[in-house]
């Protein structure tokens, strides 16, 4: 199945809208099911606020790396207060009040504005740990690996992004990207620049609104999607009804059952309890395939 | 001397807004003659940092007190090291159209 992908490393986004759909539990099951295909994948657990990955697929997580980001800090003494710095900054993370200047380390995105534009020089900047990244060998020669973001710090997106830098796949090896819930800039930051985009989705009204929101995201980036419609079998027909409607593939059904649930919060995978969905999670994978490549 | 009243509205019988940094005006009243301007807050649609772009406009009005019902922590900081003194309006105000036009003169 890796002859289709041409040597490049193809990158699947696993993402949801509504928290707790299974997005993990999909993106688990598709990563052990290329594993048992003999190729395992890199998996990113990119769910920086509450990483949860590591419970089903076991990493040995053996390299660590801080992410930190640059904060400013201004030399007040040589400061004129001419503003230029606020003006610049557009998350208001730097105030000029009178003959103050006041950094609020926790609206700074690092972006490096206010000491670029500062007009006497007298901006410097300091690090910031603001997070961690680990990664090691998981489950069936998985590479894992997580960014976590420190307790109390607002911002995911920047942990996120070095994540993707920092975790490189072998040629060919493909990526999955475990992305956080919700539509916003965590999930944008998590799901830019893969190939496709797997939504996981439940039949119940809540579910329905929220995949709504991230097939529009999903727009909004150009990113090809398919649907897996997780717990079938509970709510109503509305998901499979929109998917018809708007065109949207679906490629997989995983029943709503009791001892999915149980194997879950014992830490096994899905395919624990359902072997057989092994090769339906490979079909997945060569229809992604081929449903990128006959884009490209 | 002039304040800042955050309202919901650009008139003086306006309510008083409950919230500082994501208040829909700055009203900047001149509290002896009764004198004000209304300013709609620039920060009201802001993801973040409201407060402490509002605590920047009430420096730069040079205001020497701001009254509203809530002050966020970033708010509270900057308007402190601005010297602006803070008052916090209660509940029963709060909801009361007309509420500022009765303590003017």
């Amino acid at each position: 199945m890796v002859d289709s992908l041409r040597g490049s490393s193809l990158r699947i986004a696993v993402a949801s809208g509504k928290g707790g759909t299974g997005k993990t539990t999909i993106a688990a099951s598709l990563a052990l099911s290329l594993a048992a295909a003999g190729s395992p994948p890199l998996f990113l657990d990119c769910d920086v606020e509450a990483p949860n990955a590591h419970l089903i697929l076991h990493p040995n997580l053996g390299r660590r790396e801080d992410v930190a980001i640059l904060i400013p800090r201004v030399d007040e003494a040589a400061c004129t207060h001419c503003g230029r710095c606020a003006e610049v900054c557009q998350y208001h993370a730097i105030a000029v009040l009178g003959k103050r200047v006041m950094v609020f380390p926790p609206l700074c995105h690092g972006c490096g504005s206010c000491r670029e534009q500062c007009p006497e020089h007298v901006i410097s900047e300091t690090p910031s740990v603001i997070g961690v990244l680990e990664a090691g060998p998981a489950r069936a020669g998985i590479a894992f690996a997580r960014g976590v973001l420190n307790i109390g710090e607002p911002m995911a997106g920047p942990v996120i992004r070095r994540l993707k830098q920092w975790a490189k796949p072998e040629a060919g090896q493909p990526v999955i990207l475990d992305a956080p819930p919700g539509t916003s800039c965590p999930v944008v930051e998590s799901i830019r620049r893969t190939d496709f985009l797997l939504l996981v989705t439940e039949p119940t009204p809540f579910g329905l609104h929220d995949l709504k929101l991230a097939v529009e995201v999903s727009r909004e980036l150009g990113l090809p999607v398919g649907i897996v419609i997780n717990r079938d079998g509970v709510g109503n027909a509305g998901v499979e009804d929109y998917c018809r409607a708007e065109n949207l593939p679906i490629l997989l059904h995983i029943p709503y059952e009791r001892a999915i649930a149980e194997a879950t919060a014992r830490g096994r995978s899905l395919l624990d309890v359902h072997p057989e969905l092994e090769t339906r999670f490979q079909a997945v994978f060569e229809m992604i395939v081929d449903a990128v490549g006959a884009r490209a | 001397m002039t304040i800042i009243v955050t309202t919901s509205g650009p008139e003086l019988d306006s309510p008083v807004d409950p919230r500082f940094g994501r208040a829909a005006y700055f009203l900047v009243v001149d509290p002896v003659s009764s004198d004000y301007k209304a300013h709609p807050n620039p920060a009201l649609d802001a993801a973040g940092g409201a407060g402490t772009q509002a605590a920047q406009f009430a420096s730069s009005q040079g205001v020497e007190a701001v009254v509203s019902g809530a002050f966020g922590p970033n708010a509270f900081q900057a308007l402190e090291a601005a010297g602006i003194v803070m008052s916090l309006l209660g509940p029963a105000w709060l909801t009361r159209s007309g509420a500022l036009r009765c303590a003017l003169p």
